[in-house]
């Protein structure tokens, strides 16, 4: 063990809506459950402390919603959570009271995460949002209100219906609003929502002229200053999302909760989604029922180089060892899409609009199946 | 009767579909060399029988007993490109029945098979079958194949081969117009070779017709052309399964059991001595046959690039004309080039290759044979357009003779499809009011692209066509290459003619554009003759490919998508930089199917 996971994730399934496009492990309602829950978590995380380090950078409580929460149980967590430099916590606009913002930054939050996802109340509608552009607007305030000076906004794009223009107004009143970070994705409509099966035919006809979104997303936020640090995701100077950071890094974390997964020590679990069985297991003192994927150090090397050509910054070239296809890397060096840098293997601005593309590429087969 | 005097050697010839096989049914049935039940019984049980027996049972020369005489009837190979081997088959003959079908008169392969007897001086006994379909008019017809043979139209046998009716007399016409078969039994024994099958307990069985002497069992033999000796480890007849016999005489017809393990050391049309009775000269007519169309074979999962060697070992050991050659193309990577008779030849094989062999194949455009004069003053022959020099002094290419019998309303259509396939008028000539013969001087590279499937649409499937190669001539010929991002994709170069070059390039480049998916990279397409580029189109570069979200949770499944996405990128074939996947191969391959 080298001194233990830094990263804490704490997984809060339940919404008051599931969201149509929404893939997450979440609940709908369950109030009476929260407190139960809550208990279960904490025993997950007294069962797996060992494996946390004594001074945890970061800390994440993602869901679900997990403002959603019942407020005294929410407080009761974040009062018995490890304490660490990045707090985090995803909030949806409507849950966001100026008294629950007091109340997270009291509770040592640092950071809290928006889901806005669109300021037009027609694409919101699309999505299933419960927020109206205005709540967004609020939220944001009653946390800049409660002291919080490290605030992300989610925005989604590639909505069924939005044109360039709607984007581009989305991201200018994101940008008014002056946050720290920006997440900005595109919609995925992942098989077997009841997204996908309401727009999946009209996402398909959208994806060629959708494919200039992206360009105006980090033409946009880069023009004001903010740093494309991540594929997706764009900050102020020094203002990273550290716990997401720390994926990317391919650092060790512990992830608790149904659905939560966890890396430590080249062993990769993942709860299983019952809540049935989490909670049950639990009471009795025992570890939830889990997946487990050993991870060898080819995939290790193989994910370094899929999630660190992710960054702007260049993955060292003796993390990825093995896992480069030399040919493959002359051939996207030439083309402009990746370079070596300072021993490092980092993607072109253009290269990293084409990501998934010239990862694949610069990907070795696994050597199980190129032995010839 | 006994002797040269009391056999009779003949051969069914007919047009496809005129009744040739049943026929032939209804003479064994007759004769009672098969009866009614055994003939449905041998139709059920010809696997068990090989198996059983150990010999192919393939009825190419089935004895029969009629009215004291012994019948001969040969088989010939039933389609044009066979023509050699048909001729061969003839050859071993005396006479033949012609049959034309009452309802549709004299077809084009009729023509071709009533000039092929007539060149072997055989006696032609012209039959009308089908004599009880409600729309035969047996008198035209008769009228049609009386004309054709110079025969009297009251000679004509008018029969029904399904309901038996008149069989008996074609077997009568048989033995009092064919003549006997002449030969000298006391000379040194000469035997003409005229089918062959393989066996693979057996080796290579021969099927011959004696002309002069005879053959003993246990009797060394030499095949003249091939210079191949062997011991006839067994000598017999089919009625219609093997019966072995001592000897064969002069004028019977039997096969040879040699015990050779490779087809190709016994061409047909070679002639058997005996090695310690030398014949002093070889039957007349031998010719080493040569492949006129040519076409890359290539497995489409490369793993079964062995089991395509071994499967046309297989093919080549009962089809001594099939030739091939291990190809390796950039571009689809290791296969066979073959040389095929023919297309209706190259699409048997590729079917059985198919079929038999369970493989999935890719077959590139195919392309007849080009004798060529470098530059240099050297002299080749090109059966790959990605081997033809760019700079050449000329280019012969090999013309045939077509020949197409259609209702007269379709002459115009037909005339116009072979003007624009660089056709020669020839000969135009009314067979009846209603039908004419046509023959054009075609270069074969038309007909191997797409001309079938145009003669059947704009005749409404009504054309009947026969061509025979008649030598090459010279044409201006180019070279049509296809580039991707600037390398040539060898699979795909063709020989056109220079005028149809520009239009070839479009179609071929327009399919690709279409096909490829988009690339990291823009990807340029051209058709180029030598370097003067013909047609152009661009592949746009894709503007992104982002695995958006990347979270704890994400990263197996986002890793696994990626590893799927590049075990895909295995199954395309890597063309310079361009990935083409193979459906964008077979789409283009498969252009000549779809130009309308």
């Amino acid at each position: 063990m080298n001194g233990g996971a830094r990263h804490l994730y704490l997984h809060l399934p339940f919404c008051a809506h599931r969201c149509g496009y929404c893939d997450f492990v979440t609940l709908v309602g369950r109030r009476g459950g929260h407190a139960a829950y809550v208990d279960a978590l904490l025993t997950e995380l007294e069962l797996e402390r060992g494996l946390l380090a004594t001074d945890l950078e970061t800390v994440y409580l993602g869901g679900g919603t997990p403002t959603y929460t019942e407020p005294g149980v929410l407080t009761r967590l974040l009062a018995t959570v490890p304490v660490a430099e990045e707090v985090t916590v995803e909030a949806n606009p409507e849950t966001v009271t100026p008294r629950l913002a007091s109340v997270l930054r009291e509770a040592g939050v640092t950071r809290v995460s928006l889901g806005a996802q669109s300021f037009q109340p027609r694409l919101l509608a699309v999505l299933e949002r419960q927020a109206s552009p205005d709540a967004v607007r609020r939220a944001f305030y009653h946390l800049r209100d409660a002291g919080f000076d490290n605030v992300s906004l989610d925005l989604l794009y590639g909505i069924p219906g939005e044109s360039a223009s709607d984007l581009a107004r989305d991201l200018a009143e994101a940008i008014a609003l002056g946050p720290e970070h920006l997440s900005c994705y595109e919609l995925e409509a992942k098989p077997g929502t009841r997204f996908t099966f309401a727009y999946g035919e009209e996402l398909a006809r959208q994806a060629e002229a959708m494919e200039g979104y992206f360009e105006l997303v980090v033409e946009t936020l880069v023009g004001e200053g903010y740093r494309w640090y991540e594929t997706a995701n764009f900050c102020r100077p020094g203002r990273q999302a550290h716990h997401n950071l720390g994926y990317w890094l391919g650092r060790d974390y512990l992830g608790i909760g149904i659905g939560a997964v966890s890396t430590v020590d080249g062993l990769r679990w993942r709860n299983l989604p019952s809540l049935g069985a989490y909670v049950g297991a639990l009471v009795e003192g025992r570890r939830p029922p889990r997946e487990e994927e050993p991870l060898g150090p080819e995939v290790v090397g193989r994910e370094r180089l899929m999630l660190g050509l992710r960054l702007d910054e260049p993955v060292p070239l003796s993390q990825v060892e093995g896992a480069v296809d030399g040919l493959a890397l002359a051939r996207m060096e030439r083309l402009g899409l990746a370079e070596r840098r300072g021993g490092g293997l980092v993607l072109t601005p253009r290269g990293r609009f084409l990501g998934g593309g010239v990862t694949a590429e610069l990907m070795a087969e696994s050597p199980a199946k190129s032995t010839i | 009767m006994s002797g040269l005097e009391a056999i009779r050697n003949f051969s069914i010839v007919a047009h496809i579909d005129h009744g040739k096989s049943t026929l032939a049914d209804r003479i064994l049935e007759l004769t009672q060399t098969l009866s009614e039940r055994e003939m449905r019984e041998q139709v059920l049980d010809t696997m068990e029988l090989e198996r059983e027996r150990g010999i192919t049972i393939k009825a190419q020369a089935v004895r029969v007993a009629w009215r004291d005489h012994q019948l001969n009837l040969i088989d010939t190979p039933g389609h044009v490109d066979f023509t050699y081997e048909v001729s061969r088959a003839l050859q071993a003959c005396e006479g033949a029945l012609l049959v034309v079908d009452a309802a549709q008169g004299i077809e084009a392969q009729t023509l071709a098979n009533a000039y092929l007897a007539l060149e072997n001086d055989l006696a032609i006994v012209p039959v009308v079958n089908k004599i009880d379909l409600p729309q035969a008019d047996p008198d035209a017809a008769a009228a049609e194949v009386a004309e054709l043979v110079g025969e009297d139209p009251e000679r004509v046998l008018r029969i029904s081969a399904k309901t038996g009716e008149g069989v008996d007399l074609v077997l009568d016409a048989i033995v009092a117009r064919v003549p006997p078969p002449q030969g000298a039994p006391d000379a040194p024994p000469r035997a003409l070779v005229f089918d062959s099958s393989y066996d693979q307990y057996r080796g290579v069985v021969a099927f011959v017709r004696m002309v002069d002497g005879r053959f003993s069992t246990r009797q060394r033999l030499r095949a003249m052309a091939a210079g191949t000796r062997f011991e006839a480890e067994e000598l017999g007849f089919f009625s219609p399964d093997r019966r072995p016999t001592p000897t064969l005489e002069a004028g019977e017809v039997g096969y040879v059991v040699t015990g050779l393990k490779d087809v190709s050391r016994l061409r047909v049309g070679d002639t058997l001595t005996a090695q310690e009775l030398p014949a002093a000269e070889p039957l007349p007519g031998y010719k080493d046959v040569k492949p006129t169309v040519f076409a890359g074979l290539f497995p489409t999962d490369s793993d079964d690039y062995p089991a395509l060697r071994d499967a046309l070992e297989k093919l080549k050991l009962n089809d001594a004309s099939l030739f091939y050659e291990p190809e390796t193309s950039q571009a689809l990577g290791f296969g066979f080039r073959c040389g095929f008779l023919g297309l209706l030849h190259m699409e048997i094989v590729r079917e059985r290759l198919e079929r038999e062999f369970d493989l999935d194949l890719l077959v590139t455009a195919p392309n007849v044979a080009y004798r060529v004069l470098t530059k240099a003053g050297e002299e080749l022959e090109v059966h790959n357009p990605a081997d033809m020099p760019r700079e050449v002094e000329f280019v012969e290419e090999p013309y045939i003779r077509a020949t197409t019998i259609v209702p007269k309303d379709y002459v115009g259509s037909v005339m116009e499809l072979n003007n624009d396939r660089r056709g020669r008028f020839h000969h135009l000539e009314y067979l009846s009011e209603e039908r004419v013969l046509l023959t054009y001087d075609l270069p074969l590279a038309e007909i191997v692209y797409d001309y079938y499937d145009q003669l059947k649409s704009r005749t409404k499937g009504y054309a009947s066509f026969d061509y025979d190669v008649i030598g090459f001539e010279s044409g201006d010929l180019v070279r049509l290459d296809v580039l991707l991002a600037g390398d040539p994709v060898d699979a795909l170069s063709l020989i056109v003619h220079r005028e149809g070059a520009y239009a070839r390039g479009r179609a071929l480049v327009d399919r690709l554009r279409k096909e490829i998916p988009r690339q990291l990279f823009d990807v340029p397409v051209q058709a180029a003759i030598g370097t003067r580029i013909v047609a152009r189109e661009t592949i746009k570069a894709r503007r992104k490919d982002v695995l958006a979200k990347c979270y704890g949770g994400d990263i197996t499944r986002k890793r696994k998508l990626l590893e799927r996405q590049k075990k895909g990128k295995k199954r395309m074939k890597q063309v310079g930089a361009v990935e083409v996947p193979q459906e964008a191969f077979l789409a283009v391959l498969n252009l000549d199917g779809e130009r309308k």
